[in-house]
């Protein structure tokens, strides 16, 4: 399908603003003024005032020479962004892909749109209407690229270019009609090259010398050999449904039934072209035009309408409907592709990559947050506390093997603990210590594990370790801090213990 | 024994010897609830301990088990010597008991976990039974590990432990520590006969030890 795109030029859009706020203004001579270098500066004039010799740029003082009951006004900055944003958002009742244009123009991807008006020239007209009703006075073009729409809308008389007849509609247009900057433009002029005509036709690298890359890549946007994007105003979700309702709904069921049908169109959609849900805002908008949201993540892609609807049962009651619910809106804010699952007769368990636990998994996480679930993986360390490193991700492997040669403890504290010894010095584990008040005599000991701190990392001690066993059969993991001292209080602690 | 089925399905010896004479049919029930009581912290290592010598008999190659709790002091490289691979265990660390019940409840509803094994200090009746109602539909194994129970209510748990350290026995004159060995306690046992056994854990096979007071043989203090 070709594209076509609308650009609309507001020809005076602060101007003609003021104007909506104070009727009074209608007739007046106006200026827009700004403060520049300490002068007052004419940023945009009235058509009367205009008429009368006022013009874009002149230092106020002189206007008003010129225009003596001249009416002065406080051009506030970024007031024309905040317009073309309003406006744009309003004209995504004629396309959802609506740009802004600055600094006066909004830019609409109009593909396929307009034979919903009846036409080209209904749509533009009724573009042209409607926004002359609001007040503000435009050009409007349309045409093939965003550069050629562009041109036509401020440098033309005509409003609908034909496909393909770009260079027909370009040819008699003056340079600027390229959006080029003013240094081209006049370096173009200078040469006598005041119309598209004169040069379009010369030898690219002839161009592209004299004028730079800016020159040929703008040509090559109107004339529509190379691609130019736009971006819209609300990012177009391409995974949406909607369900309005008739009466205004306002019962906990209700909205059951609507995600209900909601979900089942959007996961017959997505399962037919083989994606999944990541993330799922479903909104409602009530009659009072309150938008209520709940949003749902899973940890991989799903078109399982019961699984996701479990996981949005859970924030139902933070809805509140109000007055009632008129529209409601799902949105996959994010999906991904899937492997088709093959269908099994018989299954073994559930492995870490399957959907009946990765759905477990989405219900924990929708409930308690993100980091509620870990796996650990095997470090490249002998320290203990870095000898694992945990993961959220449930297909990552191991990178290395788990080391299968060494005594660790079940149990491992968090910090170790200090604890009273008695210990023949210098290097044999100790005879008996003391552990929250109550005293163990050790029978049994392993040799001692040394275990240096890695100095890359941290500086300090190096601990040795050693695997205990007291009379009464319980085992435990003991360390001395570091050789003996004189002045050392505390240096030997409990870490864990064995089962 | 109203509502309860044992599960038909291809059941799994644990090679737990003389110990599996108190279970129902001799089989160690796997779609169950099984708790095990801890009142100090070494039983607690000795349960984890226990604990991942029966799940690694009975978790095939690709399956996974799920730990909740509060805290999870687990140390992950330790199983390896029990015979189980310590990424194939999702821990799920939660702030409050109530939380951990939701999660152990709906984890046990999901068909083809090895286990799912809880840290819970006390369960009500109206818990235990809901549990027992998802295993039975799920064929999951259930562990509660009850740490510092307050009190011994009943509760519709098929089976409870009690594991506490024994001292280790080495071959006469040999320096350092045996392999872990351990008093299991079955005090409860629903069809089946509560016991005492004194068990060894060696070479991820289980030992039943016969000597009627492993305390007779205290050896002299030896170090390697």
């Amino acid at each position: 399908m070709a594209r076509r795109y609308v650009s609309i030029w507001f020809q005076h859009l602060v101007g003609d603003y003021m104007v909506k706020r104070d009727p009074s203004l209608l007739e007046a001579a106006f200026v827009l003024t700004m403060q520049k270098h300490g002068r007052m500066i004419i940023t945009g004039a009235s058509a009367r005032a205009q008429r009368s010799g006022a013009v874009q740029g002149m230092v106020l003082a002189d206007a008003r020479a010129i225009i003596p009951h001249l009416r002065v006004l406080e051009n506030e900055p970024q007031l024309a962004d905040r317009l073309l944003d309003g406006i744009g958002k309003w004209c995504i009742r004629f396309t959802p892909c609506v740009a802004v244009d600055p600094p006066s123009g909004l830019m609409l991807d109009a593909s396929g749109c307009a034979h919903l008006w009846g036409g080209e020239q209904a749509y533009i007209d009724d573009i042209a209407n409607r926004l002359k009703k609001l007040g503000y006075s435009t050009r409007i073009a349309i045409a093939d690229t965003p550069g050629c729409a562009w041109a036509v809308a401020r440098f033309s008389q005509h409003s609908i270019i034909a496909e393909g007849d770009m260079l027909k509609a370009l040819l008699p247009l003056p340079a600027a009609a390229l959006r080029l900057d003013t240094i081209t433009t006049e370096r173009l002029l200078k040469l006598g090259l005041r119309h598209i005509k004169n040069f379009i036709s010369k030898p690219r690298r002839a161009l592209q010398r004299r004028f730079g890359d800016i020159l040929l890549q703008r040509i090559d946007q109107a004339m529509g050999m190379e691609y130019e994007s736009i971006i819209p105003l609300v990012p177009i979700i391409p995974y949406q449904e909607r369900l309005p309702c008739l009466d205004p709904i306002r019962t906990a069921t209700g909205i059951e039934i609507a995600l209900q049908r909601i979900l089942e169109a959007l996961c017959d959609r997505l399962q037919k072209e083989g994606k999944g849900i990541r993330k799922a805002i479903f909104k409602a908008i009530c009659v009072d035009h309150r938008v209520e949201s709940i949003e749902i993540g899973t940890n991989r892609g799903s078109h399982n309408g019961e699984h996701l609807f479990k996981l949005f049962a859970e924030k139902i009651q933070q809805i509140e409907p109000g007055l009632g619910i008129e529209l409601f809106i799902l949105e996959a804010s994010h999906v991904e592709e899937m492997q088709a699952q093959q269908e099994v007769l018989w299954t073994g368990g559930c492995g870490l990559g399957s959907v009946e636990l990765a759905e477990l998994l989405d219900r924990i996480t929708n409930k308690f947050g993100e980091n509620v679930i870990c796996r650990y993986l095997p470090a490249q360390h002998h320290w203990p506390e870095r000898s694992i490193t945990s993961t959220t991700y449930m297909q990552q492997q191991p990178s290395s093997a788990w080391p299968d040669d060494l005594m660790r403890p079940t149990h491992l504290l968090p910090e170790p603990e200090p604890i009273e010894v008695t210990a023949p010095i210098p290097d044999y584990p100790p005879m008996n210590f003391r552990y929250k008040g109550k005293l163990h005599n050790i029978k049994k000991a392993e040799t001692v594990e040394r275990i240096e701190r890695e100095w890359w990392i941290d500086g300090g001690e190096h601990r040795d370790y050693y695997y205990v066993e007291d009379d009464e059969g319980k085992r435990y993991w003991l360390f001395r801090s570091g050789h003996y001292t004189g002045d050392k209080t505390y240096s030997w602690f409990i870490h864990g213990f064995f089962p | 024994m109203q509502g309860f089925t044992p599960h038909s399905g291809n059941s799994v010896r644990l090679g737990l010897g003389p110990l599996e004479a108190a279970f129902p049919n001799g089989v160690f029930p796997t779609a169950a609830v099984h708790e095990f009581m801890c009142h100090s912290i070494e039983e607690i290592a000795a349960t984890e301990g226990f604990i991942a010598a029966i799940v690694a008999a009975f978790m095939k190659s690709d399956m996974v088990c799920i730990w909740i709790s509060k805290s999870p002091h687990l140390f992950p490289p330790s199983l390896t010597a029990l015979g189980i691979t310590p990424d194939r265990i999702i821990f799920i660390r939660l702030k409050r008991e109530v939380d951990v019940l939701w999660a152990l409840e709906e984890a046990l509803k999901c068909e083809g976990i090895a286990a799912v094994i809880g840290e819970l200090k006390d369960i009500s009746l109206t818990a235990s039974r809901r549990f027992q109602l998802a295993v039975e539909k799920s064929h999951v194994t259930g562990i509660i590990i009850r740490q510092y129970p307050r009190d011994l209510n009943t509760n519709a748990c098929t089976a409870r432990w009690n594991i506490s350290p024994r001292p280790s026995e080495l071959q006469e004159r040999m320096p350092g520590i045996g392999y872990p060995r351990w008093n299991v306690e079955l005090q409860k046992v629903r069809n089946g006969k509560p016991g005492v056994w004194l068990l060894e854990h060696a070479a991820g096979k289980f030992a039943t030890v016969t000597t009627k007071d492993p305390r007779q043989h205290t050896s002299a203090r030896k170090i390697g």
